[in-house]
């Protein structure tokens, strides 16, 4: 068997689009409880936590079925491919941002001190500075 | 098959409306933010889903797109939101 037409197997066709809707579905079942969870949570940290987690699973949930999709090994491959970056970008960016909102939440003042386990943050403000 | 589509598509709008209701609800502006966020992924996903239900490729430039400049927004506000906005809760 040569590289070439390994590359050329294919899924049969009702299977591929089958776990391609089948992972779909669990992607957008990912987005609903993403978006339950910013209407449920009561504090802007507790939201950002319901939102970027299952938000970004979904997402790569969804991208592994585009690679399904294609068929072929070579497709599946070539598809995986193409997706890797957006996949990439969203884990670099996605605690970034819920990093910046999260303090400035913290300086604002709009989350539930109770609520808090550790607060690290007030531990390091009280830390005069340049005191290492 | 089409009920799975059916479902896939009413699982898609019962969480984008969820986000609009929390986008016009959210006590402040950060919450605004968050839900926002929120919603642009979900386009995301939606345009993913396209490509992998239709079984094409041409959507990915905008994915990549939105995935590489979403960030700016949540970052811009939360950088210069008010030190304290007056909100309850």
């Amino acid at each position: 068997m040569t590289v070439a037409s390994f590359f050329e197997i294919a899924l049969p066709a009702p299977a591929a689009e089958g776990i391609a809707l089948v992972l779909v579905l669990l992607g957008a079942i990912l987005c609903l409880s993403a978006s339950v969870g910013l209407l449920h949570f009561r504090d802007v940290p507790s939201r950002l936590h319901a939102a970027t987690k299952p938000q970004v699973l979904g997402l790569v949930l969804i991208c592994l079925a585009i690679a399904v999709s294609q068929r072929t090994i070579g497709g599946m491959l070539l598809g995986v491919l193409i997706v890797v970056p957006v996949i990439l970008l969203q884990f670099a960016t996605a605690p970034l941002a819920a990093h910046m909102v999260g303090r400035q939440a913290y300086r604002n003042g709009t989350i539930t001190q109770r609520g808090l386990v550790a607060d690290e943050y007030a531990e390091s403000k009280r830390t005069p500075p340049a005191a290492g | 098959m089409t009920a799975m589509l059916v479902a896939i598509m009413a699982v898609f709008g019962i969480a984008a409306i969820l986000c609009v209701v929390r986008i016009v609800r959210g006590p402040s502006i950060l919450d605004r933010t968050v839900a926002s966020d929120v919603l642009l992924t979900e386009v995301m996903c939606v345009l993913g889903s396209d490509m992998a239900i239709n079984g094409h490729t041409r959507n990915i430039p905008v994915m990549l797109i939105i995935a590489a400049v979403s960030v700016f927004g949540s970052i811009s506000v939360a950088r210069y939101v008010a030190r304290r906005d007056n909100t309850t809760s």
